[in-house]
């Protein structure tokens, strides 16, 4: 099955072509559904197996990042996400879209309790916005999102992306393997919270979680922003290195596989 | 009323109270710890808020409480002070009456949301402020009002100091709504023009006087203006009423109107915009035929040329100079937020795709002491605060619209510290074809209706057009500023980009921008051939506001759309799909007349005809003479390694990291050039975008100035900067056979025949560069009054013009986004070339500056068009075959910085001589002849390159982590890095 990919907008979410983009290169069907639409019941939750909270600054992250989008869904169509993520659904939340599934309590979701508050994004340590690439680390075997994933480079852009979990929460997320990215230096060892390495303090240098079914997935750093091999920052050198070895240019990064394994969990159902 | 305060603090880490902590302490005061707390001061008409859930007040309050905390890392309090804590000083700081809220806006939306009722505006409002509590030993109460003036500019927002014992004693702050009050507005005036000149002089320098004395501020028109406006009355056979005057002088004013560009000028009847810009281009188009790439040019909010067979792509470079003069976050946000919209009024709406800016300031590092009146009043703001405030004004308005901002620069010199320059730009993509027709076709027909979407119409902005077109003095109104509000904007761009446009809702579009709806509403007008406007129907922020006033209001995030009635239901209703306001304030007309009504009284009625076209045309005098030669004098050749250090940290050279890492430039997927290059990241001139990420095309931008340059000569400068960009874009990629430019004229005294003399060169020097080069102009834009008028500290008058300044921006498509290259050396063994010619040419070089050189001394580096041209074109063939490891264009700080660049990039090394390039290593090192490039070449490929560059120097080879420089010194590549990003650091 070609799984039907509702990507959520306005308000301020402003990555959703780049999204839609994304999932329709890798065998999805993706389009563009305004928050409003599901709200007004134009268009239902149940017609589609994927949901995606895209990037973006709802609201303009006034009174703290994705917590005014988080209310209105709530207020509105709480019950309808409930059900959506009890169904063999996947979720997918980047950068803004990871901070209003925090504020929904989509994730961490903890003791399957989905839909109370557990975790935070804070204000990155620095108190400043900061747009750069990373390299990230998969941890999690669990998470449907990231099969084959093992290192990925991306852009963060975000000024509240400090992962925080008390400290017995942060201990039960790493034992249920629902850590599914960790911030690392070039080297590929941890980035023990320092700058750049780790663009925001986050703690245990956490990136992106899931939820205790590895079926919703939030991170911070933008997969759908990386798409193409020229994409990277060190692109010209790539191609110099490549070129002189007589080899190709590959076309994509690995971010692109993200949205490849959402295409692959429907394949055969 | 019930009226209470609700305080979120964070309970885990509060980093902004340690930034804030970091900054007061830069600042010299003795503070030891800052804990930072949001505010929300809600006041509502009924207990419990009246919705459906029939609470008590209480129970409604904790209920808001708890929405807006999250519990994992916040606590809230309900105006209850937490008597356990510990601090010297309360400082907060919130809005003045009336200023833009955003915050505020969202919490009213959600607490709309969460009771399911509506706010019952003014009365019913949320304020947001931020509450600091400081420690710190033996901090007197003016040191706590002088923190807060670090976080607030008194223009637009309040502080309120308490001590910890008041603040306990009084039970915390009070909770304050800052309401606007506006008295009962005047009913609209005849103005009597019959009246001797010097009360007409009066008039138009002070404007309106109401009937309580005082005056409206500036029509800035003068006397010749006022005296034709008196005879269109007289052919009425009545006086003007107030609104009509105030619409002439924001329609006629030099600001919208571009006047001095506009009229003849010496024995030119046509003018410096139709003989030089507009000619230009209709010549370039000429020449090439077929293929011409333009689609439309001068006539719209954005010029626009094809980009493939589906796309058109536009660009439109804005200036907002005065604004940010006064209030520098809110004038650089409403500047970039406002050209956004240039973009969705193109054709019928065209989508923000990358943002562009540039600042021209005064020395961060300096003191200034300016006054705009006598006695040390109204003091101009510090250049490190204009600075500060312009940097997050673009990060805020660019990044919360969702929009990549790769592309800018910092320009510092002193002549800009009365008045900065701040440049904003958007580049916008439509399909070429909508609804079966060209895109960029759009006319208002008779009996369209009149539709304003967007933000509400406040106090805001009133005067703002008139007032750019004066220099900045005392009288510079306080209105004229204001708060962006990217977010009403984005579900604005939203709904017109992904529905409007297309099914025929939008026969024309315009954006509001100076002048307000009074612009656009006329200029929309003018199409259709006359309108007809109900102005009580326009929503207003708060009550009482005069005719006039929401007539020529710059409220922001507005536009005006002339849709056809059939259509107006399903226009409404989208727009409110979108979380948009929408109002139909009328309809256009064919009675070649303007009419606005109020509450059923006629208060304006003119000939559409007269309003657009019937300024009188005076004829401009210029005057030029080149500036003598006066010889430059290198210090003692002793220490080149020393000046060439000293160069790689000056401000004008130096790393500006720390702006490029916080303005997102990665949003929409299409980032390929950066703003930063290589692993050493080193901020270059040009970047590279695909703005369609189906298509493998991508857009090149770039951009120059070399504003020193244009008082020792006009002409060579002019030419040099359009060079300049082009040589940027070429560098990294670009096309100058498929490049389009446009120009940024920001002048100083125009009214002077000298600087009119200055401009009239450039333009020379514009045309002749831009024909040779086929680089048509599609859009520009001028700001001629860039002065400071005010005192010093000693009451001395004081004048400070900003050096004429000229930005040439480039925008060009190129086939193949693989096909891009980047200034970092890559490989060690590859050799350096250098390619162009290098002259003693320092007039307006940064060397120049930075020995102490008389401002007017040097030569102005000059260009062979011809050779110039024929290096673009084989740098761009060199690119398609991947012949380069690395290219730079050679720009400010000379051959030296270049080289320093590439290896800081690449945080590898090079050897090199540079005896080939010139006898004098001085000139070698430093010199900023134009149209040269520095670039590595891989061994392999030498003898192709040669082919195509026969005449490239080879200076050298890649390798080590030292540059080392014949007979100049060796520098390790670590330490240059360091010099080259210590100047601004995280600033």
């Amino acid at each position: 099955m070609k799984p039907k990919v509702c990507v959520l907008g306005g308000y301020g979410i402003n990555s959703e072509d780049e999204t839609i983009f994304a999932f329709n290169e890798t065998g999805s069907e993706a389009e563009f559904v305004h928050v409003n639409e599901i709200i007004s019941r134009e268009k239902s939750l149940e017609d589609y197996q994927i949901l995606v909270f895209p990037g973006g600054f709802s609201y303009g992250d006034h009174t703290g990042s994705g917590k005014a989008m988080a209310n209105k869904l709530m207020n509105n169509i709480g019950e309808e996400l409930l059900k959506f993520v009890a169904r063999d659904t996947l979720v997918l939340g980047i950068c803004n879209g990871f901070q209003i599934l925090v504020a929904l309590g989509l994730l961490p979701a903890l003791d399957g309790e989905y839909g109370t508050r557990q975790a935070g994004l804070l204000r990155n340590d620095s108190a400043r916005f900061v747009c750069r690439y990373v390299n990230l680390k998969k941890v999690s075997e669990k998470c449907v999102w990231t099969k084959g994933v093992e290192r990925i480079f991306l852009p963060a852009a975000h000024g509240e992306g400090h992962f925080y979990l008390e400290q017995a929460a942060l201990e039960k997320l790493a034992k249920n393997d629902q850590i599914v990215f960790q911030y690392i230096d070039e080297n590929g060892n941890l980035a023990k919270k320092r700058f750049p390495a780790n663009p925001n303090g986050a703690d245990l240098d956490i990136a992106g979680i899931c939820d205790p079914s590895g079926r919703i997935l939030g991170m911070m750093p933008h997969p759908e922003r990386s798409l193409f091999f020229s994409n990277r920052p060190d692109f010209t050198l790539q191609r110099e290195k490549l070129l002189r070895a007589g080899k190709e240019l590959p076309k994509w990064t690995e971010n692109i596989k993200i949205f490849e394994n959402a295409a692959n969990y429907f394949a055969d159902k | 009323m019930n009226i209470f305060r609700i305080e979120i603090q964070n309970t885990v880490k509060d980093s902004r109270g340690n930034s804030y902590l970091a900054k007061i302490q830069k600042a010299g005061f003795p503070v030891s710890k800052v804990e930072t707390a949001d505010v929300y001061t809600i006041s509502h008409l009924h207990q419990g808020f009246g919705g459906q859930a029939q609470m008590t007040e209480n129970e409604a309050r904790e209920k808001i409480g708890e929405m807006l905390t999250n519990p994992v890392y916040e606590s809230f309090s309900i105006g209850e002070p937490d008597f356990s804590r510990d601090f010297d000083w309360a400082i907060e700081v919130g809005f003045l009456p009336g200023v833009t809220d955003n915050v505020g806006r969202t919490v009213v939306e959600s607490i709309e949301d969460l009771f399911k009722i509506k706010f019952q505006k003014p009365a019913e409002n949320v304020f947001s402020s931020t509450l600091l509590y400081v420690s710190g030993e033996n901090l007197t109460e003016k040191d706590a009002q002088k923190i807060g003036r670090l976080f607030a500019n008194p223009l637009i927002q309040r502080i309120t100091v308490k001590s910890r014992e008041n603040f306990f004693a009084d039970g915390g702050m009070e909770a304050v709504a800052p309401q606007v009050h506006l008295s009962e507005p005047n009913p609209p005036m005849e103005i009597d023009l019959e009246i001797p000149d010097e009360e007409l002089e009066i008039l138009g320098k002070k404007g309106i006087r109401n009937p309580d004395g005082t005056y409206r501020g500036p029509l800035a028109l003068s006397l010749l203006y006022l005296k034709t406006i008196r005879e269109y009355f007289r052919g009425e056979g009545r006086n003007p009423y107030d609104i009509e005057l105030e619409s002439i002088a924001q329609t006629w004013s030099e600001h919208c109107r571009h006047t001095i560009f506009a009229n003849p000028i010496n024995d030119d009847e046509k003018g410096i915009f139709k003989t030089y810009i507009k000619q230009a281009t209709e010549k370039i188009r000429e020449n090439k035929g077929e293929n011409d790439f333009c689609v439309s040019v001068f006539s719209d909010n954005s010029g626009g040329i094809l980009f493939d067979d589906e796309w058109v792509i536009t660009d439109k470079m804005e200036t907002h100079n005065s604004p940010s003069a006064l209030d520098p976050l809110g004038g650089a946000m409403t500047g970039i937020v406002g050209v956004n919209r240039d973009a969705l009024g193109y054709g019928r709406g065209a989508k923000p795709v990358i943002n562009r800016y540039g600042f021209c300031l005064g020395n961060p590092e300096e003191e200034i002491s300016l006054f705009r009146g006598k006695n040390k009043q109204n003091p101009a703001l510090q250049p490190s605060e204009i600075f500060e405030g312009i940097v997050a004004g673009i990060e805020e308005g660019g990044n919360q619209s969702g929009i990549p901002t790769p592309q800018g620069f910092c320009f510092f010199d002193e002549r800009y510290s009365g008045k900065p320059l701040v440049f904003a730009g958007t580049v916008g993509l439509i399909p070429r074809i909508l609804d079966g027709r060209d895109s960029s076709e759009k006319s208002a027909k008779p009996g369209d209706a009149i539709v304003v979407a967007g933000g509400r119409v406040g106090m805001d902005g009133i005067h703002g057009a008139t007032f750019s077109s004066e220099a900045l003095d005392d009288g510079s109104p306080a209105t004229a500023v204001q708060i962006g509000d990217p977010i009403t904007q984005k579900k604005l761009s939203d709904a017109v980009v992904r529905e409007l446009r297309q099914g025929g809702f939008i026969n024309s579009v315009h954006d509001c921008g100076a002048g307000g709806i009074s612009g656009t509403i006329g200029e929309l007008g003018e199409e259709a051939g006359g309108f007809e406007v109900d102005l009580e129907k326009v929503p207003l922020k708060y009550p009482n506001l005069e005719p006039w006033q929401i007539w020529i209001s710059e409220s922001q995030e507005r536009m005006t759309f002339s849709v056809p009635q059939e259509k107006v239901a399903g226009f409404l209703e989208i727009m409110k799909k979108h979380g948009v306001e929408a109002t139909v304030l009328g309809k256009f007309t064919d009675s070649g007349r303007g009419q606005v009504f109020y509450k059923g009284q006629k208060i304006f009625d003119m000939s559409l005809e007269f309003l657009a076209k019937g300024w009188p045309c005076e004829v401009l005098k210029a005057e030029y003479k080149a500036s003598k030669s006066i010889p430059i004098i290198p210090p003692d050749k002793g220490d080149l390694g020393g000046l060439l250090e000293k160069m790689i940290a000056r401000q004008n050279v130096a790393s500006i990291e720390f702006i490029s890492q916080q303005y997102d430039h990665e949003v929409l997927g299409g980032s390929l050039v950066k703003p930063l290059q290589g692993k050493g990241r080193v901020n270059v001139n040009a970047s590279a975008i695909r703005p369609v990420l189906s298509s493998p095309k991508a857009a090149v931008l770039s951009h120059a100035l070399n504003p020193r340059m244009t008082e020792i000569h006009s002409y060579d400068m002019a030419v040099a900067t359009i060079d300049d960009a082009i040589g940027e874009a070429v560098a990294i990629g670009g096309n100058v056979d498929y490049m389009a430019i446009m120009d940024n004229f920001c002048w100083c005294s125009s009214d002077e025949p000298e600087r009119l003399g200055q401009l009239l060169e450039t333009s020379r020097g514009c045309y002749d560069a831009a024909v040779k080069y086929g680089t048509p102009f599609i859009s520009g834009k001028d700001s001629m009054f860039n002065d400071f008028r005010g005192y010093d500290e000693n009451d001395n008058p004081i004048k400070i013009s900003v050096p004429p300044t000229l930005l040439i921006s480039t925008l060009s498509v190129i086939p193949d986004s693989t096909k891009v290259s980047t200034i970092d050396f890559k490989i060690a063994g590859d050799k350096i070339f250098v390619l162009g010619e290098t002259r003693e040419e320092f007039g307006g070089s940064e060397f120049a500056k930075m020995i102490g050189a008389d401002e007017h001394a040097g030569v102005v580096p000059k260009v062979d068009l011809e050779k110039s041209l024929a290096k673009f074109r084989g740098i761009f063939a060199g690119h398609q075959e991947n012949l380069f490891a690395s290219v730079q264009h050679i720009g400010v700080g000379g051959l030296g910085a270049a080289l320093a660049k590439s290896c800081i990039a690449g945080q590898l090394g090079a050897n090199v001589n540079l005896a080939k390039i010139h006898e004098d290593l001085n000139t070698a090192l430093f010199s900023e002849s134009k149209s040269r490039y520095l670039i590595s070449v891989d061994p392999a490929k030498e003898a192709k390159f040669r082919e195509i560059f026969p005449e490239a120097i080879e200076i050298g080879e890649v390798g080590g982590d030292v540059l080392k420089i014949d007979q100049v010194g060796e520098f390790k590549v670590s330490d240059l890095a360091g010099k080259y990003k210590g100047t601004f650091g995280d600033y």
